[in-house]
């Protein structure tokens, strides 16, 4: 087994990765990118278990299994705060999300938040 | 090449031939099927690299549960059917980083394992990998569960605007927020 090749796929996975963070501005989509990093590391991982021989056997597996968890929790996380913003601003765009001013769900969007509810 | 390494190359293909797509596509929901595809390509690529537990995990909480919650999203945020324009931001700085990311990791991997064949490791089965969770690493095991505790409880506050309004502050919170919840839970 030549493991230069899982470790290219995985380079290879996490530039996409990082590339669709940053260029995508659904967030939904963002998320998904977030996933292929994520994914990404797992195959460092379970590569290095079977090219590095650590003191514990299986710990780059064991290593990955706790990163899916991780993963996991993030996507509960990342989708509730999504869903909120939907709710709130009525889009999901990322650079349409004001950094600096605190939110103030509503003002000057009573249409928007006005058309999530007629749709419910 | 051996077996493996040939099956390593096409599903590492499948994988990020499908990455690309996600990061490409004009359609929301197809970017979620084609995360399905590369996803099923590393879990194929987990069990060669003889990580069966691993790679099960894997279709169950990734394929099965991840990937699902990511479609509902992408119902629950009205996302239209059909290719949509406003998906991408212009991105030259975005293709410069996340291909310098790529191409310089891929470098610094080529240069440190080369052509070079390693032997593959003992399988790593529900039994082995259990003897190590639970005994090496149990401690990172129970962090874990109370991180998914935590989790849990902060998406459900996270989805329900009426927990954490201050006090009497129904006046002090702007009025559609108070609008728009009995009209959800009607």
């Amino acid at each position: 087994m030549r493991p230069v090749i899982p470790y290219v796929t995985a380079a290879l996975l996490f530039g996409l990765g990082v590339y669709g963070v940053l260029r995508r501005r659904n967030a939904v989509l963002v998320l998904m990118s977030v996933e292929l990093m994520l994914n990404a590391v797992n195959l460092i991982l379970v590569t290095a278990d079977t090219t590095v021989r650590a003191v514990l056997p299986h710990s780059g597996q064991v290593f990955a299994l706790f990163v899916i968890v991780l993963a996991a929790a993030e996507i509960g996380v990342g989708l509730a705060i999504v869903l909120q913003l939907y709710r709130l601003r009525a889009t999901v765009a990322v650079d349409d999300v004001p950094l600096t001013e605190p939110p103030h769900p509503g003002d000057g969007r009573e249409p928007a938040t006005a058309n999530t509810e007629a749709g419910r | 090449m051996t077996g493996a390494d040939v099956l390593l190359l096409a599903l590492g293909a499948v994988a990020v031939g499908a990455g690309v797509l996600v990061v490409t596509t004009k359609h929301l929901v197809r970017a979620g099927l084609y995360l399905v595809v590369c996803l099923g390509a590393l879990a194929g690529d987990f069990l060669v690299l003889s990580a069966e537990l691993v790679a099960w995990v894997q279709v169950l909480i990734y394929v099965g549960a991840v990937v699902v919650l990511l479609l509902f999203a992408v119902m629950l945020t009205r996302a239209p059917i059909g290719a949509s324009d406003d998906l991408d931001r212009p991105g030259w700085p975005a293709a410069l980083i996340g291909g310098g990311a790529g191409l310089g990791l891929t470098v610094l991997l080529v240069d440190a394992y080369r052509w070079s064949t390693v032997e593959l490791p003992t399988a790593g089965t529900a039994e082995r990998l259990g003897e190590q969770i639970f005994q090496s690493w149990v401690l990172p095991f129970e962090v874990l569960s109370v991180l998914l505790l935590s989790a849990l409880v902060g998406a459900i506050v996270l989805s329900r605007p009426d927990i954490g309004r201050p006090p009497g502050g129904d006046a002090a919170r702007p009025a559609d927020l108070v609008d728009v919840e009995p009209g959800g839970r009607r």
